[in-house]
C-alpha cells in the first residue's frame, strides 16, 4: 500500500481490512463487497472509483453503519476509525460516532436535505445531537461553518429552506453540516454528480481546501475519472465488489495495470473532438427560427413572473448531421428539444420539419409529423412502461400510424439486431434489462417510427462510462445507417466532443455560441463557453493508455 | 396568501348556490304534492292546505326559489313543521353535543392512529405492523352500531365502568362529560382510526425511503427523532388530507352513534326529521353540513402551507 502522503507518525483515519459483506439470498451474487482493504490517512483524499454495482457505496455505507446489518451483513474483515473497530459496535455506539467523528455527504443535495426544515436548523441539529452547546452557541457555530464553506450572507441563508437555494449552495450546506463537528473522516458519495460543471469545479475546490485546512481524511466516491484526476491523492478501483487496483493518483491514471482500469480509462471520452466526415449541408431536416418559450404565471391580482426558457433560438440540422446542444441546467436546452418534438408548445417562432412549419399546428394537423421527430430521454428506467413488454412498447408507435401488428413486429425484430439485442428481448419486460440495454430499447423504439430527426436528450448521462461509450457508438451508427438528423442534448462536454458535428452553447435561454465542434473547443468565442471548458474536470489529464479518441 | 383565502371563500358561493338549488328542488321534484308528502298518511285536507301555505307552495316555483334564497341570505332556514320552532334555533340547541363528539373523536383518532401508523411503518413487516393492519381491516368491517352495542354490553352492563347512554354538557363538569363521551368516542373513532393509521403507515413508509432520512441517520440522530422530526412532518400532507375527508365519514357515523347512545345532538335531529319528514330541518342540516365541509377543506388546504414550506398560494 502506498503511504507517500502520510508521515510516519500519522495513523490512518480509516482502515478497512478484508471487508466482506454478504448480500441477501435472492441477489445475483453472494457478496456486495469481498475482501476489500484500503486506508485513508489524515489530510488525504482517497477516490473510490467504479461503475454502478461495484460495491463502492456499500463500502461507504458499511463504514458509516447506515445499512441494516440484517440485509447486508459484514461477515469478515475489520473497519477501524481512528483505531476503533466499528463492526462490533452497537447501534447506539455507532450513532454517537456518526456526525461527530465521521460524516457523509451525498449525491443529490436537494433530496438529501429535509425539505420542510430550515437549512440553518439542519446544520444546528448536528450540534444539538452531539454537543451540550446552548442554542445561541449553536447558532454562532452554524454561521461560522456556513462562512467556512463560503456561503454568501449566512444570516439570511440560515432561515432559508432547501428549495430556495441553488444546487451548489445546497451541497455547501451539506458540507457545512458534515464539518460542523470537525470529523476526522469525511465520506463523499458522488457529491458532484448531480451538479453543473462550473458548480462541480467549485465544490471540488472547496473539498480540497477544507481537507487541506482541517486535515480531514476524505473518502471520495465517484464514477468520473475527470473528477478523480482533479482531486485524488490515491485511487482505489472497484469492480464487482472487489478492489482490482489501488495506488497513487498519478500511477493509476497514468499507468493503469488492471485490464478493467484500462478499459474504464479508455472509455472516458476525450475533450479533443475527432475529425469527422464532412456533412452534405444542402439537406436540412430540421430548422428552427426565432424559437421562443416563455413561462408565465399570471394571477388575478398581480402580474406573474415571466421566465424566458428559450429566446430567439435559431438552429438547422441536416440529414446525417449531429448538432450538439450544451449548457448547464436551466440553460433551456431541454426546452428547445421539447418544443421541437412539440411536447410543449413554443410561445413564438417557426419549427420547420421537411419544409413545413409545425410550430403552431393543432394536435390533429400535427399528427402526421409526429413520426418524423423522435426523442430518447435521459432515464431509461422511467421512460419505458414497466407493465408492457419491450415488444408492445416498440410496436405501439408504428401501429398507431397504420402498420399491421405482424409488420410492426418484423420491424421490431430487425431493430433489435440493429441496437445489438437479440429478438427474443421483445417478449421480456423492461426490468429484466440493464440500464444500457434499456437505453438501446428506447433507441429502437424511436427508430421504429422511421423518423427523420432523432433527439437524444441527455440520453447517455445516466449510464456508466463503459456502457456510455457503447451507446454513443450505437447512436453514431444509426445516424449514419438511417441518414438521421440528430439533435444531441448534453451537459457533458466530453460526450459532446465525440459525437457532434456542430455545437450550440446555451445559457439562460439564449444561444451564446454556435459553430463546428473542433472550432468551438479549440477557440471558444464566448466567455461562458470558455468557463464551461475550463470547468471540465480532468481537462489537463490524459487518461492512461487511452488512445487519442476518434 | 390573503388573496388566496379571499378567492377560496368567494369560490364557496357558487358551490353553496348549487347545494341550495339541490336542496330546494329535493322537495319540489319529489313525486306528488309536497304538502301531502310532508303531511304524511294520516293528514286531513286542512293539514295539507296549512302546510302548503306555510311553505308558500302556491306561488310559482321561481318566486318560491327567490323568496327562499332571500331568507337564506338573512340566515333564516325556515320553520320546523312539527315543532313550529325556527330551524336555526333547533340546530343551535343540538350543536354542542355533536361538536363535542366530533372533537373528542378527532383528537382520540389522531392521538391513536398517527403513532400507530408511524410505528407500523417504522417496523414494517413486523408483528406490530401486522397487528395494526389487522386492526385496520377489522375497523373498516365492523358496523358502527354493532360495535356500539358490543362496547355497551361489556363496558357498561357487565363491568359497569361507564354509563350506558346519555350526554352531560362539559359546562356541568369535565368528569361526567368525559365519562359519557368515552364510549361514543371509541365507537365512532374505530373506523376513523383504521383509515388514518393506514394512511399514516403508507405515507411514513414512503418518506422513510427518502434521502434526507439517511442524512438524519448519518448525523447520528436517534430513530425516535428521525421519525418525529424528519419523517412525520414530511408525511403530514396526505395524513391531514385523509383526516379532513374523514370528517365527511364522521357525519354519517354521528347519526348512528348518537342514536345508539341517545345523545341529543344533530345526528338525532337528522334522524327525527327524516322519520317525520320535517323538510325544513332536513334542508337546513344539509346546507349546514355542506358549508362545514367546504370550510374544512379550505382549512386543510391552508394547513399544507404550515407543513410544507414549498407550498405557497
Amino acid at each position: 500500500m502506498s503511504r507517500e502522503n502520510m508521515n510516519a507518525s500519522d495513523h490512518p483515519v480509516l482502515t478497512v481490512r478484508g471487508l466482506t459483506v454478504r448480500l441477501p439470498e435472492d441477489a445475483d451474487r453472494d457478496f456486495a463487497v469481498e475482501d476489500v482493504s484500503f486506508e485513508v490517512g489524515p489530510g488525504e483524499i482517497v477516490c473510490v472509483v467504479g461503475e454502478s454495482g461495484s460495491g463502492k457505496s456499500v463500502t461507504a455505507h458499511t463504514v458509516m453503519g447506515l445499512i441494516p446489518r440484517k440485509d447486508l451483513t459484514p461477515v469478515a474483515g475489520e473497519v477501524m476509525l481512528q483505531g476503533e473497530e466499528l463492526l462490533t459496535k452497537s447501534e447506539t455506539e455507532l450513532r454517537s460516532l456518526r456526525g461527530e467523528r465521521m460524516a457523509m455527504i451525498f449525491q443529490e443535495p436537494m433530496t438529501a436535505l429535509n425539505p420542510v426544515m430550515k437549512v440553518g436548523d439542519q446544520i444546528a441539529e448536528m450540534l444539538e445531537i452531539h454537543s451540550s452547546m446552548s442554542a445561541q452557541a449553536r447558532n454562532d457555530r452554524v454561521l461560522e461553518v456556513m462562512r467556512d464553506v463560503s456561503l454568501p450572507e449566512p444570516e439570511q441563508l440560515f432561515h432559508s429552506f432547501p428549495h430556495q437555494l441553488s444546487g451548489g449552495q445546497r451541497q455547501r450546506i451539506m458540507i457545512a453540516m458534515a464539518l460542523a463537528l470537525e470529523p476526522g473522516l469525511l465520506i463523499a458519495d458522488e457529491p458532484t454528480t448531480a451538479l453543473d460543471v462550473t458548480t462541480q469545479a467549485q465544490i471540488l475546490e472547496l473539498v480540497k481546501d477544507i481537507q487541506r485546512r482541517h486535515g480531514t481524511g476524505v473518502m471520495f466516491i465517484t464514477h468520473d475519472f475527470g473528477v478523480v484526476a482533479e482531486i485524488a491523492d490515491r485511487v482505489i478501483v472497484m469492480q464487482h465488489g472487489k478492489v482490482v487496483e489501488q495506488g497513487t493518483a498519478d500511477d493509476v491514471i497514468g499507468k493503469p495495470q488492471h485490464p478493467y482500469t484500462k478499459m474504464l480509462m479508455a472509455s472516458v471520452p476525450s475533450l479533443t473532438p475527432p475529425v469527422r466526415e464532412a456533412v452534405d449541408r444542402e439537406r436540412p431536416a430540421l430548422s428552427a427560427r426565432n424559437l421562443n418559450k416563455t413561462y408565465g404565471s399570471g394571477g388575478w391580482f398581480k402580474r406573474g413572473r415571466e421566465v424566458h426558457a428559450a429566446q430567439n433560438v435559431e438552429l438547422v440540422v441536416h440529414r446525417g448531421e449531429t448538432l450538439g446542444v450544451v449548457g448547464e441546467s436551466g440553460s433551456g436546452k431541454s426546452t428547445v428539444a421539447r418544443c421541437i418534438v412539440r411536447l410543449i408548445d413554443p410561445t413564438a417562432g417557426e419549427i420547420m420539419i421537411a419544409g413545413n412549419n409545425i410550430a403552431g399546428l393543432g394536435e390533429k394537423a400535427l399528427r402526421p409529423y409526429r413520426r418524423d421527430v423522435q426523442i430518447v430521454f435521459q432515464d431509461p428506467y422511467r421512460s419505458l412502461n414497466p407493465r408492457r413488454t419491450v415488444g408492445q412498447s416498440i410496436v405501439e408507435g408504428p401501429m398507431n400510424f397504420g402498420l399491421s401488428k405482424e409488420d410492426a413486429l418484423v420491424r421490431a425484430r430487425d431493430l433489435m439486431n440493429v441496437v445489438g439485442l437479440s429478438s427474443d428481448a421483445l417478449e421480456r419486460f423492461p426490468h429484466q434489462f440493464s440500464g444500457g440495454q434499456r437505453q438501446r430499447i428506447c433507441i429502437a423504439r424511436a427508430l421504429a417510427m422511421e423518423p427523420k430527426v432523432l433527439i437524444a436528450d441527455e440520453a447517455v448521462s445516466a449510464l456508466d462510462v463503459s456502457v456510455q461509450a457503447q451507446v454513443l457508438e450505437l447512436l453514431d451508427d444509426v445516424r449514419k445507417r438511417f441518414d438521421l438528423a440528430m439533435l444531441f442534448i448534453t451537459h457533458d462536454l466530453r460526450v459532446a466532443a465525440q459525437v457532434c458535428d456542430r455545437i450550440m452553447v446555451m445559457q439562460r435561454g439564449l444561444v451564446v455560441e454556435q459553430g463546428p465542434t473542433a472550432q468551438v473547443y479549440a477557440s471558444p468565442s464566448h466567455d461562458y463557453t470558455r468557463s464551461l471548458l475550463a470547468a471540465a474536470p480532468g481537462r489537463h489529464t490524459t487518461f492512461g493508455a487511452a488512445p487519442a479518441a476518434g | 396568501m390573503i388573496g388566496y383565502i379571499f378567492k377560496r371563500i368567494l369560490a364557496t358561493v357558487p358551490v353553496m348556490g348549487v347545494v341550495a338549488l339541490f336542496v330546494f328542488l329535493m322537495l319540489r321534484l319529489s313525486p306528488g304534492d309536497p304538502a301531502a308528502v310532508i303531511a304524511g298518511d294520516y293528514a286531513t285536507a286542512e293539514d295539507i292546505i296549512r302546510i302548503r301555505e306555510q311553505l308558500g307552495l302556491n306561488e310559482p316555483i321561481f318566486v318560491q326559489f327567490v323568496t327562499w334564497i332571500g331568507s337564506l341570505a338573512q340566515g333564516d332556514l325556515g320553520i320546523s313543521i312539527f315543532t313550529n320552532l325556527p330551524v336555526t334555533t333547533l340546530i343551535a340547541q343540538r350543536l354542542e353535543p355533536t361538536i363535542s363528539l366530533t372533537i373528542t373523536t378527532l383528537l382520540f383518532t389522531i392521538v391513536v392512529a398517527v403513532p400507530l401508523g408511524t410505528l407500523a411503518a417504522w417496523k414494517s413487516g413486523s408483528l406490530i405492523d401486522r397487528f395494526v393492519m389487522l386492526f385496520s381491516v377489522g375497523g373498516f368491517s365492523i358496523p358502527v352500531f354493532v360495535l356500539g352495542y358490543i362496547l355497551i354490553y361489556f363496558l357498561s352492563m357487565e363491568l359497569r365502568w361507564l354509563p350506558v347512554q346519555g350526554y352531560k354538557s362539559i359546562f356541568d363538569g369535565v368528569g361526567p362529560f368525559l365519562r359519557h363521551m368515552i364510549l361514543p368516542t371509541m365507537t365512532l373513532s374505530v373506523i376513523f382510526i383504521a383509515l388514518v393509521s393506514r394512511m399514516t403507515r403508507a405515507s411514513v413508509m414512503e418518506v422513510l425511503q427518502e434521502d434526507y432520512i439517511r442524512t438524519a441517520r448519518a448525523k447520528g440522530q436517534s430513530e425516535f427523532k428521525v421519525l418525529l422530526r424528519h419523517a412525520l412532518r414530511n408525511a403530514a400532507v396526505p395524513i391531514v388530507t385523509v383526516i379532513g375527508l374523514g370528517i365527511a365519514l364522521l357525519i354519517g357515523g354521528v347519526v348512528v352513534t348518537e342514536s345508539v347512545y341517545n345523545i341529543p345532538g344533530l345526528g338525532r335531529l337528522v334522524l327525527d326529521a327524516v322519520l317525520k319528514r320535517d323538510y325544513p330541518i332536513i334542508q337546513g342540516l344539509i346546507l349546514m353540513f355542506s358549508f362545514v365541509y367546504i370550510l374544512i377543506n379550505l382549512l386543510i388546504d391552508l394547513s399544507y402551507c404550515f407543513f410544507d414550506p414549498r407550498i405557497r398560494y
